[in-house]
């Protein structure tokens, strides 16, 4: 049977299991919104309010469920704004389909209205893109797509389709069996004399740490991960979007490193004699200072990308690989290990930090992010699945919401994209419908995307947010206090009355500005079955501590103030 | 003799798709990463459907490893090989129009190139296409030695380069003609599509 270029598109994503997609219509797409008519049944169209909200609830989709999200937008600056979601999708190795529609080819190069070189502007911040000039390539293109998409090291991808593909008529089959390309062969198991090189490295560590990042849980690793860690006695410390990788109130389980990492988990990384760097990629906010950077350790260092092995840090041992297969290779020959001492000493350093924990300080007159944050950890017994934006809320939320399952802290680490948080939590919801999805945002980020409330209620989504309202740009403003001598620059906020804003786009409410109201109105938004905002007034000057500056050593931190020197 | 040849340059090879927008791929991944390329020369191989690129880089070896994988990494890329570490075969190509307006130079010219494997390939009244073909080096010193008598313009290709010996690069892969797959297709073929 003929079917048009628009209908092959909604054939392929029912074909690749997809049931719902985030997109916004316009005259380039028109096309392929007339054949949804017919797929309304089988596949779910979520009308945002700006392409960027497209792209982050893809993303946030991706995240939630290891599944492709698809996002759908017209040529022109309907796909110019898709490109902050697939940058932050680039960046953070999340699997998204960006459909595109694009001027007839006719039109192509002429500057026609709504004409932009979608593939050119796309290129690098893309894992591949396409532009199909002819419909019989349309299928294929398709299905090499979700093929590209996900495997590998993730990443987007994304299909420009002219309108007149999407209008012109084929014989529609989808290709069957696998996808095979000439110049793409992810890595998957390791060399045996890789394995063995690692394994002598581990046998020979006295002060060993693994250093878990998210190819962890993109490889499915997590089990393999725990019984290296508990067989070798190693402790983990995780890498922003490497939390949930292992279940955080694992005794061998260290904290966050890097930037606001946990003291303990810099200060091992710095004194080990093994780092074990496991699907991380030692960005900048994770390593400080490379010149100093744990001068004391060899490094086994496992990555899909082999162009992330001896990037920034040089290797030892380094091993282009899928974790989980490389993991099962060396378990194996694995043998018992233990490191009473080592471990007794990152003990001691726990112990310190927990002294300076923000959540031992008495403060009756004022809110602080920590413990709200810490609140709804507890109100929803840490089972949640939080998004959070970019800043401090963000670092808090990693710091004091630990998480025991993958996948369930969504956020933008690589980009640091404000105004991510919201639209992804949306995403979030549609891949796991049966999941508490929390949505913690700061009062800047939010108001970058705000306009998808109405998304959320139309939709009817059960999402939570929950805006951290400091009226500053927090992060920013702590820098300028730590670097900039205070000066204030374009960081104090005038903010709507978010409640009011919440009441416009008839979304429940509540505010909240003394601790104990936290619990009551965090439950009152867990009762409701469909989005719900509570605004947290916090202190207007929070620091997030510990902080590795930027460019300076891991182990120079400014801690947190113990109990008594005040905030 | 000065040569002008940085010996911190590195030769990668890639086989590549011939596919539009390729070259773009590429020369974006060198601008995105900072890689400053000294010279790109891309044309087609035996097979129509792969094309083959030497591409010198002004950089260390270790930068070397880097630009292997990054260029690895892109979808239309086959198979990438840095080539300074093996025996291998490297040519450049110049023409130089040079003046050939009196006896003197027109003697200092064709003495020039009876000492190198150039050749003169066009000559006026006034000037002179010269046609050089060697290893960048040997081209440098051709260069030097031609200065002096005046060169007016001068266009180079760049280095191409081979491995020597039986370490074959090279790939089975044929493209699927898509269109032409969905013909066969439609007309019964047997589906197979790579």
């Amino acid at each position: 049977m003929k079917l048009t270029g628009s209908e092959i598109i909604m054939e392929c994503l029912l074909q690749e299991g997809v049931h719902v997609m985030f997109g916004y219509p316009g005259g380039a797409i028109l096309p392929t919104y007339d054949a949804m008519t017919k797929y309304e049944d089988r596949l779910h169209h979520v009308l945002v309010r700006h392409e960027q909200g497209a792209s982050h609830m893809a993303d946030g989709y991706a995240r939630a469920t290891g599944e492709v999200g698809v996002c759908i937008a017209t040529s022109g600056p309907g796909a110019t704004n898709l490109v902050t979601g697939l940058a932050t999708a680039m960046m953070d190795s999340s699997p998204i389909l960006a459909i595109t529609g694009q001027v007839p080819i006719p039109a192509i190069g002429s500057d026609a209205f709504q004409e932009t070189d979608v593939t050119g502007v796309t290129l690098p911040i893309t894992k591949h893109n396409y532009l199909v000039t002819d419909v019989r390539d349309l299928a294929y293109t398709m299905k090499e797509a979700f093929h590209i998409a996900r495997t590998g090291r993730p990443g987007p991808v994304l299909v420009d389709v002219p309108k007149d593909v999407q209008l012109a008529q084929t014989e529609f089959e989808y290709p069957e069996g696998e996808i095979v390309l000439p110049g793409y062969h992810p890595p998957s198991s390791a060399d045996e004399s890789e394995v063995s090189a690692a394994l002598r490295l581990i046998e020979e560590a006295e002060r060993p740490i693994i250093l878990a990042g998210h190819g962890i849980m993109m490889s499915g690793a997590m089990r393999e991960l725990r019984e290296l860690s508990e067989r070798a006695q190693i402790p983990v410390t995780l890498t922003l979007l490497g939390k949930g990788g292992m279940p955080e109130d694992h005794p061998l389980v260290i904290g966050m490193m890097g930037m606001h990492g946990e003291a303990s988990a810099n200060l091992a990384i710095q004194e080990a004699d093994l780092l074990i760097a496991l699907g991380m990629r030692f960005d900048d906010r994770v390593t400080g200072n490379l010149k100093t950077y744990a001068l004391n350790a060899r490094k086994i260092h496992i990555d899909i990308d082999r162009s992330e092995i001896n990037k920034n840090v040089k290797a030892d041992v380094g091993i282009a690989g899928d974790l989980k297969t490389v993991l099962t290779q060396m378990l194996p020959k694995l043998k018992q290990k233990s490191h009473p001492e080592w471990i007794g000493r990152i003990r001691d350093w726990l112990e310190d930090s927990s002294e300076r924990d923000i959540l031992n300080y008495e403060t009756p007159d004022r809110l602080l992010t920590a413990q709200v944050i810490n609140d709804i950890w507890k109100q929803t017994q840490g089972e949640a699945i939080t998004v959070t934006d970019v800043g401090q809320h963000q670092m808090l939320e990693a710091q004091y919401y630990p998480h025991q399952r993958p996948a369930t802290l969504l956020t933008s680490g690589g980009l640091g994209t404000m105004g991510f948080g919201f639209p992804a939590a949306i995403g979030a919801k549609f891949g796991k419908p049966d999941e508490e999805v929390w949505a913690i945002v700061g009062d800047g980020g939010f108001q970058m995307t705000l306009c998808e409330m109405a998304t959320a209620a139309q939709e009817n989504v059960n999402v939570n947010i929950a805006i951290i309202n400091n009226f500053f740009l927090g992060m920013v403003r702590q820098w300028q206090e730590l670097f900039y001598e205070k000066r204030y620059e374009a960081t104090p906020l005038f903010n709507p009355d978010f409640c009011k804003l919440a009441d416009a786009y008839r979304i429940p409410n509540r505010r909240v500005t003394r601790r104990e109201e936290i619990a009551d109105a965090v439950q009152f938004a867990r009762d409701i079955d469909g989005p719900t905002l509570i605004e947290f007034v916090v202190e207007k000057e929070e620091m997030v501590y510990p902080m590795v500056p930027a460019g300076a050593d891991l182990h120079d931190m400014k801690r947190r103030p113990k109990p008594g020197e005040g905030l | 003799m000065t040569s002008q040849v940085d010996i911190n340059k590195v030769t990668v090879v890639a086989l590549v798709e011939n596919e539009p927008g390729v070259l773009n791929r590429i020369a974006s991944l060198f601008r995105r990463r900072a890689f400053n390329i000294d010279s790109l020369t891309v044309g087609r191989t035996h097979k129509p459907h792969i094309s083959r690129m030497t591409i010198r880089v002004v950089a260390g070896p270790e930068y070397a490893r880097k630009i292997a994988t990054n260029l690895q990494k892109l979808v239309n890329v086959i198979d990438v090989r840095v080539l300074d570490n093996e025996p291998h075969v490297e040519r450049d190509l110049a023409l130089i129009k040079v003046r050939n307006d009196d006896a003197n130079s027109r003697n200092t010219i064709t003495e020039i190139c009876d000492r190198y494997p150039a050749r003169i390939v066009d000559i006026g009244p006034k000037v002179a296409i010269i046609e050089m073909v060697g290893t960048e080096e040997i081209l440098e010193e051709f260069i030097d030695e031609v200065r002096p008598t005046g060169i007016v313009e001068m266009i180079r290709t760049g280095v191409v380069s081979m491995g020597r010996g039986t370490r074959i690069h090279d790939t089975n892969f044929t493209r699927r003609d898509l269109a032409k797959i969905q013909d066969e297709l439609s007309a019964g073929g047997n589906g197979n599509v790579i």
